[in-house]
């Protein structure tokens, strides 16, 4: 189409983006499935649950000044609606260039206040068992959660994403709101997002509770620590030209946003918080 | 049987040939490579069962074949690994490292002296009690094979499981058989 024709054809260090049809046919999105390909082909179900929520709201509660529940035109309106192009990182040792349009989850956080106990952001993803038929399996605990420390909440990368490639989030990429965390492995970048609570203390996610000695609070993409089945110093770019005999490629700290970001840790052994 | 059993070779051969394998070629083969060697790998276990309790000899004929092609599908699954790696540079740590590499390494390692002699000549050579016994190797390699798999699953582990169930119930068959035959 003439808007994904806009989208920028590399990132800044000169990665190719990848295909949209690579980027929404080959996802880890559970509530819709276990395979890399069940998110594209049962997508139909989480577009016909958000067809019937009309609008889609997002519930905003804990140590936050204006708690309540808005629907996305009115939160979109809260932020500067940008284009933003983000290598995506997968724990998995994958990665993708992929042009997300969001607005900085900052400016909302700001604008529905939080308080001065806040120092934590959990994000609760779409929980519906009876459309979603990954959640009607008991492998992981639902609904999907995920968390941010508040600064890394209000740092201008973190994106809540509605769109990418020029077009609406498809729904095995998240739609119709989802987190986009560029420096941290894809599984902190939440999908679906119904619900947005500050806290106190560090808030329980997913993957930290069900496999704690595989995926820590900060997944920060660091390829000095290894994921204990597989190294992380290397990642297999997805970006259409992979074929069977093509090199990985290093993984960079930070996912190539360490600029940007490695303040964020100073003084933090991110060995111990992995 | 060779043929049959070199079919999926052919049509992941034909998919990389015309880009269908997806977004992750490599990580589709190994993934599938590996699946094959754990499925001929207990499909070998079903013959002896499936002939004493039909009394059909054709399982018994095509035992060698499905254990030759297990092994050729691991070390297939083996090598798109080290292509994946980029090379035998990191193995040695891997297998030193991460028990996941280690199970699926030594799984391999067992089935390469049964590879090995599997004609009818190692048979007579080494006698055909001592080549039964090297030939018990087979489950230890397929538990960890089964094992291997398991781990590699992320989240829902039930294909896993199901392929532990199966080798269960043929190695429980076996040491059934093998109390009957004492207490006769």
């Amino acid at each position: 189409s003439a808007t994904s024709a806009e989208a920028p054809a590399t990132d800044e260090l000169g990665g190719v983006v990848t295909p949209f049809a690579l980027a929404t046919s080959y996802n880890n999105f559970y509530e819709l499935g276990w395979g890399k390909d069940d998110p594209a082909r049962q997508a139909e179900l989480l577009r016909a649950y958000i067809a019937a929520q009309q609008p889609w709201t997002v519930t905003f509660s804990g140590e936050v000044e204006r708690p309540g529940t808005y629907d996305l035109a009115t939160l979109l309106g809260w932020g500067d609606v940008q284009e933003r192009t983000y290598r995506l990182r997968c724990v998995e040792a994958w990665s993708m260039v992929i042009p997300w349009r969001g607005v900085p989850l900052g400016d909302i956080l700001r604008r529905v206040g939080y308080t001065s106990a806040a120092r934590y952001v959990q994000f609760t993803s779409v929980f519906a068992p009876d459309s979603l038929p990954g959640q009607r399996g008991a492998v992981l605990d639902w609904p999907y959660v995920e968390g941010l420390r508040l600064d890394e909440a209000l740092h201008p990368l973190t994106l809540l994403a509605t769109g990418m490639y020029g077009e609406p989030l498809p729904a095995q990429n998240g739609a119709p709101l989802r987190l986009v965390v560029p420096w941290k492995y894809g599984f902190k970048s939440a999908k679906s997002i119904t619900h947005i609570t500050l806290t106190r203390e560090q808030p329980p996610t997913t993957w930290s509770v069900a496999a704690p000695q595989e995926y820590g609070f900060y997944a920060n993409v660091n390829p000095a620590v290894d994921h204990p089945r597989w190294s992380q110093a290397s990642e297999r770019r997805l970006d259409g030209s992979n074929s069977l005999l093509s090199a990985r490629q290093a993984t960079l700290p930070f996912n190539g946003y360490a600029d940007e970001v490695a303040g964020l840790y100073s003084g933090q052994d991110l060995r111990r918080d992995f | 049987m060779w043929a049959g059993g070199l079919v999926p070779l052919l049509v992941l051969a034909l998919d990389a040939g015309r880009g269908a394998l997806g977004a992750n070629p490599l990580e589709r083969v190994l993934e599938q490579s590996g699946l094959l060697a754990l499925l001929l790998l207990v499909l070998s276990l079903a013959c002896t069962p499936l002939r004493r309790l039909t009394g059909w000899t054709w399982p018994a004929r095509i035992r060698r074949e499905l254990g030759l092609l297990a092994f050729a599908y691991g070390a297939l699954h083996l090598l798109v690994y080290l292509l994946d790696q980029g090379g035998l540079g990191g193995l040695p740590a891997d297998i030193a490292e991460r028990p996941f590499i280690t199970v699926g390494a030594v799984a391999l390692a067992l089935l390469v002296p049964l590879a090995l002699t599997s004609g009818k000549g190692s048979v007579r050579r080494l006698g055909f009690g001592r080549w039964q016994r090297l030939h018990y190797l087979v489950y230890p390699a397929a538990l960890l094979a089964a094992l291997h798999f398991y781990w590699g699953l992320k989240g829902d582990k039930s294909e896993a499981l199901m392929y532990a169930l199966a080798l269960g119930l043929l190695l429980g068959w076996r040491v059934w058989q093998a109390a009957v035959k004492r207490m006769s």
